[in-house]
């Protein structure tokens, strides 16, 4: 019986194997991608929907770019604007009107051709609240298009987008925006081809089947090929792109990888070229082992946590300065993130459009105290209960944590850590059910403006409770109404001390992107929007010898 | 048996009922609803979404019509995946999730009842406990634990199998269906023990025994259909754990199956998808556990009889 | 002194005879009273369980940390010891409470029949139906404000604590019902429950005082057979970090942050998973011998 058994169990793994289909690996997606010239990306998560004015996600935003292109593209170093779709462009000496001269060889990737009309038809679809864009506010900046998105203005030929001729588009702004060119290279101002949103449904509906595989018309560098739920998106060279000839990739994957874990597992054993991310632990790892294949730059991004200045004992500025000053990000920095964040003692990202804020926000235990004394909690007597919220995630999670035994140490005050997860959290923090609360804020534009913003009394992300009129005022009219650059970075570094005076918000750090990319990649420039262009890169095999080391080595 | 089926059946619509009914206020009471966003939502968008899935009817007019759809076979359309129905992502997730399913249910099989009749035919010796210690790991090795360790060792430092996904590289599913399948086995082997010793102290065994039959012959042809009885019947709510509970190796995995879909669903407080997912699993959980039931009382002459009476 | 022929006392000898089960029975003991005395070791070592120090993150074995520190520099050991008491009490009080509710219901199908019995029994197919994981995401989000449960609890540190027990209550009853619902069913046919009747005993006086004794060596069993996979629950919520939450440690929260750090740390994960190994499998061979000990049909 017992040898009848034994033999039984080799016999039956080998089927197992068999049915499975065979054991045994050659060659890797990653060897077989450079030789073939395909990318395998790692993507995140599966996009919501691929409609430009749709859409809201960062993923969702790398799929896009492949396959949509704007007015404007930027350069993938410096990110100034560089022709796109319009090949050449004159601004007023006023800054309020902008004129676009659009390429005559711009096509969709039907054959048909693509001219101005397309831009003002897409822009009042953007804007027709029934589409739900969430994105509509990057349109403000022309003239008259807020007050057409909120029903204050029924006809869209009043507001500031005309097509002068087949070829050439004039744009009208409210006041002078510096930053305006760089909104049209973001999803949200894209163009899209009417005939095939039409054919799906009407023009301002939801969830048309219009970007759909098999279905959606672009204007990009890349055609839509295949979209398998949850498994991947791939998209192949566009033949009608007006610049075609530059394009070197023949295909790119794009793959939903939610877990970070795994997603670093499938880096090391050659199933992808990128990362979206690489987990904390990891890093170091990385960094003794196989530097050359972590890349780490800067992003435009600000780590900061909100106190909710409506809760009574948070309502005193003196208490939120305490809290603030009671924080060693530098310690958090190197000990808890430790992929080279920059300690962040204002909101806004230094060196963003050469802007740099002035803070006078330091790590100040003694100070620290002494404010906490002064509110009335020396020695953190009878601070009331106090918690940290934030959403379920590891990294959250540690910084959190430290920063809890950081104000016990200095300030000798318990905080209770609270996490929920993403939708709970989005709906405390949304009604103002919070006390402190993890937040984070990524540019959509490299402008200081794009993070002051959003402290304004009414302002949609603020939720804080605080509310400065003269906060209001630089930002809504002085700021807008500057002449120079100068003068304008001046009064946002006025608002901003202002607005680290009474500390709303917490600055921690600066983001980085963090991705593990193979040395096959080239042609690949970092930038601080974390924004590639799948037009530009190339793939190229490593030496031979050198492949065969990075598919084995373990860590 | 068939009016036993059928009786069953029956049963099923209240018990379907409740589920939709609980599951549709369960989904409608969490916080968070499925349009809230990072950035701040302006109220004519949020308006103009609820309007479009119905959610500014109220409740009970909701419940009506999903009610109404659900028994036109209906699940409605996914609130995350703008333009996907939920029985196109049902319909794009089973298939992967019922192979897996079905593959990690071999293993299990294979491996749980060699070791179960092993340990049963000579009981508290080394035969014995080895195999059934291996079960006792295998019970208590969170798969997201087993899954890792398979995947470092024979993925990454012994380069022999694919690290994650499902049908895109050959040998991308024997990870996945063992990890799915380790703890199943481990169940198996302790329910096949149990049966086996049961049924080798009877009496048929022992009269078999003393006509001198030879003992392989004993276990295959008269103890194996008795022993197996408790497998059987745990076949029916194994499979749809596995259906069901697949969800942390197809993360682990990356693998596209109907389980990511449900626990993002979740997450994303996509109300049609999981109650669509929820009645789906219901459904086929009802149907797993009457076809395994029918098994069992057909292998059992026992029940059989009983079952006449019954229902 | 003792009836050396009442039930009780047989049980015992024959559980006695068990030796894995003896032992699985000492291993808990023993464990229950080390995480009962964490605190004192907490003094002893002059550290706390939940104290950070981001200068000494992964440290190996010493005698200010017998098993080193984890990726936030906190005393492993400490966890453990406090993980333990969190885990222990959750699979214990989660089980008792699926255990009892399960049997107010099996009871109540069994002896009354008709009508409350089919409906009590679709429910518990309906329980049966619902599939677990993905509801518990749902659950485990819903403001416990809401349905009324006092502020005090609901703010504590422990809510995540009620919540698994809710959850595991409100999902985990459905075996010992239909088990209890079975027994009962043949129990209330017996002379001495149709005597009871015939005395004018009351319905609850008949089920609590003459059926429930019979019962509990089986749902002793299924409790004890359910600690372990409770505490398993626990480790698979917190994987999806829906289960006890931190600064608090159980072995599940534990075994998930080493997850990440299985190549460059192993120990930290191999701690806790070992102790929810050992725990397990004690539970389970202690529910083998209770098992064994209370079954009817079993020669002396």
């Amino acid at each position: 019986m017992q040898k009848l058994i034994s033999s039984l169990l080799p016999v039956c793994t080998v089927a197992i194997c068999l049915i499975l289909s065979g054991c045994g690996m050659g060659e890797s997606r990653v060897e077989s991608g450079n030789r073939e010239g395909i990318l395998h990306w790692g993507n995140a998560t599966e996009p919501q929907s691929l409609d430009p004015h749709i859409a809201t996600g960062v993923p969702e935003h790398k799929i896009i770019t492949a396959l949509m292109e704007g007015l404007v593209l930027k350069d993938s170093t410096t990110l100034e604007p560089i022709p796109g779709v319009a090949e050449s462009w004159h601004i007023s000496d006023d800054g309020l009107i902008y004129t676009f001269y659009l390429r005559k060889n711009a096509r969709w990737s039907n054959g048909d051709p693509h001219n101005a009309h397309d831009y003002v038809w897409s822009w009042w679809r953007a804007l027709q609240p029934a589409l739900g864009n969430l994105y509509a506010y990057m349109y403000f900046p022309i003239y008259n298009a807020q007050a057409y998105y909120e029903g204050d203005l029924q006809d869209f030929t009043d507001v500031g987008v005309k097509a002068l001729d087949d070829h050439t588009l004039q744009i009208q702004l409210e006041n002078p925006t510096p930053y305006f060119l760089q909104l049209l290279d973001h999803y949200s101002l894209f163009p899209v081809h009417r005939p095939t949103v039409e054919k799906f449904g009407t023009a301002d509906e939801r969830g048309t089947r219009w970007t759909f595989e098999g279905n959606l018309v672009g204007n990009g560098a890349f055609t839509l090929n295949e979209w398998k739920i949850n498994r991947y998106i791939s998209v192949n060279k566009n033949p009608h792109y007006w610049d075609a000839e530059r394009v070197k990739l023949n295909q790119v994957y794009f793959y939903p990888t939610e877990n970070l874990t795994t997603e670093e597992r499938m880096f090391r054993a050659g199933q992808l070229h990128y990362t979206y991310e690489v987990p904390v632990d990891k890093i170091a790892v990385y960094r003794q082992k196989k530097s050359q294949e972590l890349q780490i730059s800067p992003y435009l991004g600000s780590y900061f946590y909100r106190f909710n200045t409506r809760v009574e004992h948070l309502s005193d500025k003196r208490v939120r300065r305490a809290l603030a000053m009671a924080v060693d990000r530098q310690k958090i920095a190197d000990q808890v993130l430790k992929a080279g964040q920059v300690p962040a003692y204002a909101i806004t990202p230094p060196n963003t459009m050469g802007y740099y804020p002035q803070s006078n926000l330091t790590f100040d235990p003694d100070q620290a105290r002494a404010l906490m004394a002064e509110a009335g909690y020396p020695n953190g007597q009878g601070f009331p209960k106090t918690e940290i919220l934030y959403n379920t995630q590891e990294e959250h999670r540690k910084v959190a944590v430290a920063i809890q035994q950081m104000w016990k140490d200095v300030l000798n005050i318990d905080v209770v850590l609270l996490n929920q997860e993403w939708k709970v959290y989005l709906d405390s923090v949304a009604n103002g059910d919070y006390a402190i609360a993890r937040a984070a804020w990524i540019g959509d534009y490299v402008d200081p403006n794009n993070f002051l913003d959003m402290w304004l009394c009414d302002g949609g992300n603020n939720r804080t409770g605080w509310c400065n009129p003269d906060f209001d005022q630089m930002i809504l009219e002085q700021a807008p109404k500057a002449k120079t650059h100068a003068e304008r970075l001046k009064i946002f570094t006025q608002a901003e001390t202002l607005l680290l005076e009474d500390m709303p918000a917490l600055p921690l750090y600066i983001y980085v992107s963090k991705h593990l990319v193979s040395p096959s990649i080239k042609n690949f420039p970092q930038n601080i929007l974390n924004q590639p262009s799948f037009k530009d890169i190339y793939l190229q095999a490593p030496d031979t010898a050198m492949s065969d080391i990075t598919g084995k080595e373990t860590n | 048996m068939l009016r036993f089926a059928i009786g069953r059946l029956l049963q099923a619509i209240p018990v379907l009922l409740i589920v939709i009914s609980v599951t549709f206020l369960l989904v409608h009471s969490a916080p968070g609803g499925p349009f809230s966003a990072d950035k701040a939502v302006p109220p004519e968008v949020i308006k103009a979404l609820e309007a479009q899935y119905n959610l500014d009817q109220p409740l009970w007019q909701q419940y009506l019509s999903y009610l109404g759809d659900v028994i036109q076979g209906d699940f409605g359309p996914s609130f995350k995946y703008s333009g996907r129905t939920v029985n196109e992502l049902i319909a794009a997730g089973l298939p992967i999730t019922a192979e897996l399913g079905l593959y990690a249910l071999l293993i299990a099989l294979i491996i749980g009842i060699t070791a179960g009749v092993m340990a049963a035919i000579r009981p508290n010796t080394l035969q014995d406990y080895i195999p059934m210690s291996g079960a006792m790991l295998g019970i208590c090795m969170p798969s997201f634990l087993l899954g890792p360790l398979l995947v470092l060792v024979f993925g990454i430092y012994l380069d022999w199998l694919p690290v994650s996904g499902w049908g895109d590289i050959p040998g991308d599913k024997i990870l996945p269906s063992i990890t799915l399948g380790a703890a199943y086995a481990a169940y198996i082997a302790r329910l096949s023990r149990g049966g086996m010793l049961e049924v080798l102290s009877q009496d048929y065994i022992r009269t078999a025994r003393a006509k001198g039959l030879s003992e392989p012959l004993i276990i295959v042809k008269h103890a194996l259909r008795g022993g197996l009885i408790p497998v059987v019947a745990f076949l029916g709510p194994a499979f749809a754990g596995l259906l069901g509970g697949s969800f942390v190796v197809e993360t682990i995995f990356q693998i596209p199956g109907l389980g990511r879909f449900y626990v993002q669903a979740a997450f994303n407080r996509d109300y049609t998808m999981i109650l669509g997912m929820t009645v789906f699993f219901a459904t086929l959980i009802i149907l797993f556990n009457l076809l395994s039931d029918m098994l069992a009382i057909w292998l059992n002459p026992k029940l059989r009889q009983q079952s006449r009476g019954d229902s | 002194m003792i009836n050396q022929n009442s039930p009780l006392f047989l049980a015992m000898r024959r559980f006695r005879r068990h030796r894995l089960a003896i032992f699985s029975c000492c291993v808990l003991l023993s464990m229950i009273v080390l995480v009962i005395s964490a605190p004192l070791f907490e003094i002893w070592l002059g550290v706390s369980a939940n104290q950070v120090d981001l200068y000494s993150r992964m440290v190996g074995s010493s005698l200010q940390h017998p098993l080193g520190t984890d990726e936030l520099g906190r005393d492993v050991f400490l966890r453990l010891l406090y993980g333990g008491r969190i885990s222990l009490f959750t699979g214990l009080t989660a089980a008792c409470f699926a255990a009892s509710i399960g049997t107010v219901i099996g009871l109540s199908a069994g002896y009354f029949g008709g009508r409350l019995d089919a409906l009590l029994m679709r429910l518990t197919d309906s329980v049966i139906a619902l599939p677990l994981l993905p509801l518990l995401i749902v659950l485990a989000a819903i403001d416990l404000n809401k349905i009324g449960l006092p502020e005090a609890i609901v703010q504590s540190e422990d809510v995540s604590f009620y919540r698994i027990v809710l959850i595991v209550a409100l999902t985990g009853w459905t075996t010992v019902a239909r088990l209890v619902r079975g027994a009962t069913l043949s129990l209330k046919e017996r002379e001495f429950v149709m005597a009871a009747r015939g005395i004018g005993a009351s319905d609850r006086h008949i089920m609590f005082r003459h059926i429930l004794p019979n019962l509990l060596s089986p749902i002793i069993v299924a409790v004890t057979l359910s600690v372990g996979s409770v505490i398993l629950l626990e480790s698979v919520l917190s994987f999806l970090g829906l289960g006890i939450q931190p600064p608090m440690a159980s072995w599940g929260n534990m075994l998930t942050n080493a997850q990440q750090l299985i190549w460059e740390a192993p120990l930290l994960a191999v701690y806790p998973g070992l102790l929810i190994f050992i725990t397990v499998i004690s539970f389970n061979f202690l529910g083998d011998g209770l098992q064994d000990a209370f079954d009817p049909k079993a020669e002396y």
